[in-house]
């Protein structure tokens, strides 16, 4: 088998064998052979005699979780690739253009306005869909310079003014209630997703990698000096614009799920690319599964290890940090 | 092929050169000359569309540029850019067939017979070889006919080189100019820029003398290769000088300045 279809079946392996993990492990665990017979039974509509709390463990508690995990993981990773191949930089994460700030910042608006869960997703959403419209529009308004450059430094910049209108927030909010729940939601968490939410982020989420998958190729171009691509006959601009609009679909749809996860979008499509290349069509599935494993492994330990839940941020940076700088010392080849 | 007529061209807000009119036939070699900073690139940036003309027109088998998509005018004009090292590791394959675009749609990946075309450009240019190399690990000079490769891979009949031989040592010199006259010989129209007239006098039908964004001299290298146009670009002492086997050489002469 080739290198890069080794990568595909461990990365696969790997995904399996954590996703049954995630549904044994936990306060009331349940054991493999509960587990195969649950399926059976839904699968087939066969009646099961599993005790009933089971049933609710696996189907309600921990199905949601280990879905958003993946979609999550996935997500990031999958916009974390497309930016990275579009901003010819393999430090770059989805956030660049100011998703997570934006996101954070209308989370920190509805919890300070007291709107509900349902409220406080639709807010994280909308925020990070704004914040990057923003930043995109200033950026690219920016004539005279190279265009990615203008919209970095467009983003950090303005991503520095949300953050300060999210401290201004945090500094008027009710230190008791709406400050905790503020600390929780920008410490990023899956704890409380059900179906419901689920079903509110996953079609944005899809609808954003469904033009990375129709383009996945001709995103290889982006990775090109912008005079070489256009001279090779692609409209930049137009293909950029799809891009960002749908790396920022799905990143917006993971952080208004989970709150902010950092370092799965920069550092799995590095792991990813050292394994398959930089060629866009293969490295998308991949980063995917490498992305959707990472993250409910994560999960996972967060809510095992201790008696109370580790937040999944503080796990990714944990890992990721030695992780990321043993990848950059080990890689002889610029990416 | 192309027709150029009182272009005036630059960058937005600032007009660096005019005046410049030539037409390019089939199978036909034009070098560009002129010192650091005399628009050659930005004359070229032009004539693919990068750049919006300030004046005059540019036409690309008669039809004018502007009125031409981008995959249009790729399909017609291939341009080489110089070596640099790229930013992934892509191989040497994958960048050549990356030349394929402009025949793609939008959702399209290379089909076989792109690739087909991808992998006699690769043989044309005698780097077969190296198609599993990365594009970021192979020399300059492997780089430059990678390069060079990619724009073939595009079946464009113009395709503009700007400074192919720069930075190279002097045999991947060589060889970028035999693969030019290679090419030529196969009918496509080539459009080059360099810092060395010797280039010219081996490999071009017509140099344009740019000097300061306007035209100084076109024609026939023998007969606008001077040492008084030379000295004119350059500010230097320049003797040309014929050898025995009939070619022509430049010659500078140290310590006199014009």
């Amino acid at each position: 088998m080739s290198t890069r279809g080794l990568a595909y079946f461990a990365a696969a392996g790997a995904l399996l064998a954590l996703v049954v993990t995630a549904f044994a492990v936990g306060r009331y665990p349940v054991s493999i052979g509960e587990l195969v017979t649950l399926v059976a039974a839904k699968l087939t509509g066969a009646p099961h005699d599993l005790a009933p709390n089971v049933e609710t463990v696996v189907l309600q508690v921990r199905g949601p979780r280990v879905i958003a995990a993946l979609l999550v993981g996935a997500a990031l990773a999958a916009a974390g690739t497309a930016y990275q191949g579009m901003f010819r930089n393999p430090l770059v994460s989805p956030d660049i253009l100011g998703v997570s700030t934006g996101a954070a910042l209308g989370a920190v608006l509805a919890i300070f306005l007291s709107l509900g869960v349902l409220g406080i997703q639709l807010f994280a959403f909308a925020g990070g869909l704004a914040a990057v419209a923003l930043v995109y529009g200033v950026g690219t308004r920016l004539r005279g310079h190279d265009p990615l450059l203008a919209l970095v430094l467009t983003g950090v910049v303005i991503g520095t003014l949300l953050g300060s209108a999210i401290a201004l927030l945090k500094y008027l909010a009710d230190p008791t209630n709406q400050l905790p729940a503020i600390t929780f939601w920008l410490l990023g968490s899956l704890a409380a997703v059900g179906p419901a939410d689920l079903a509110i982020a996953a079609p944005f989420a899809l609808a954003g990698l469904a033009p990375m998958l129709l383009l996945r190729w001709r995103m290889n171009l982006l990775a090109l000096p912008d005079d070489e691509a256009r001279a090779l006959g692609v409209n930049t601009h137009r293909l950029r614009v799809v891009v960002v609009a749908a790396a920022t679909l799905m990143t917006a749809a993971a952080v208004a799920l989970s709150g902010i996860i950092g370092w799965v979008g920069l550092l799995v499509p590095h792991a990813a690319r050292l394994l398959v290349g930089p060629d866009f069509g293969r490295l998308l599935p991949l980063a995917m599964l490498i992305g959707a494993a990472f993250l409910l492994a994560v999960d996972t330990l967060c809510r095992s290890v201790a008696t109370i839940e580790v937040p999944p941020g503080v796990l990714t940076a944990l890992v990721g940090t030695p992780v990321f700088l043993w990848l950059f010392a080990v890689s002889r080849r610029p990416w | 092929m192309l027709a150029v007529d009182d272009l005036a061209f630059g960058f937005p807000g600032r007009t660096v050169g005019r005046g410049v009119s030539f037409a390019l036939a089939d199978g036909e070699v034009l070098c560009v000359l002129g010192p650091n900073g005399s628009g050659k690139t930005t004359l070229f940036r032009t004539l693919l569309g990068l750049l919006a003309p300030h004046g005059g027109s540019i036409a690309l088998d008669g039809a004018a540029l502007g009125t031409l998509a981008r995959a249009a005018i790729a399909r017609r004009v291939g341009y080489v850019p110089q070596a640099h090292a790229g930013y992934f590791a892509y191989t040497v394959r994958e960048m050549v067939r990356m030349g394929r675009t402009a025949h793609l749609g939008a959702f399209a990946a290379p089909s076989r017979h792109d690739c087909a075309v991808a992998d006699v450009a690769l043989e044309t240019l005698g780097i077969e070889t190296l198609a599993a190399r990365p594009f970021t690990e192979i020399s300059g000079g492997e780089r430059q006919l990678t390069l060079i490769a990619r724009a073939l891979a595009q079946e464009a009949g113009l395709l503009v080189m700007d400074e192919p031989t720069a930075s190279l040592d002097f045999g991947n010199q060589v060889r970028v100019l035999e693969r030019i006259a290679q090419l030529a010989a196969r009918g496509i129209a080539v459009l080059f820029s360099t810092h060395d007239p010797d280039h010219a006098f081996l490999c071009a039908q017509r140099a344009l003398l740019l000097a300061e964004g306007r035209t100084l001299a076109l024609g026939p290298p023998r007969e606008v290769i001077r040492s008084d146009t030379l000295e004119q670009l350059y500010r230097v002492t320049v003797r040309i000088v014929e050898t025995e086997g009939g070619a022509h050489t430049c010659v500078p002469s140290l310590g006199q300045r014009s």
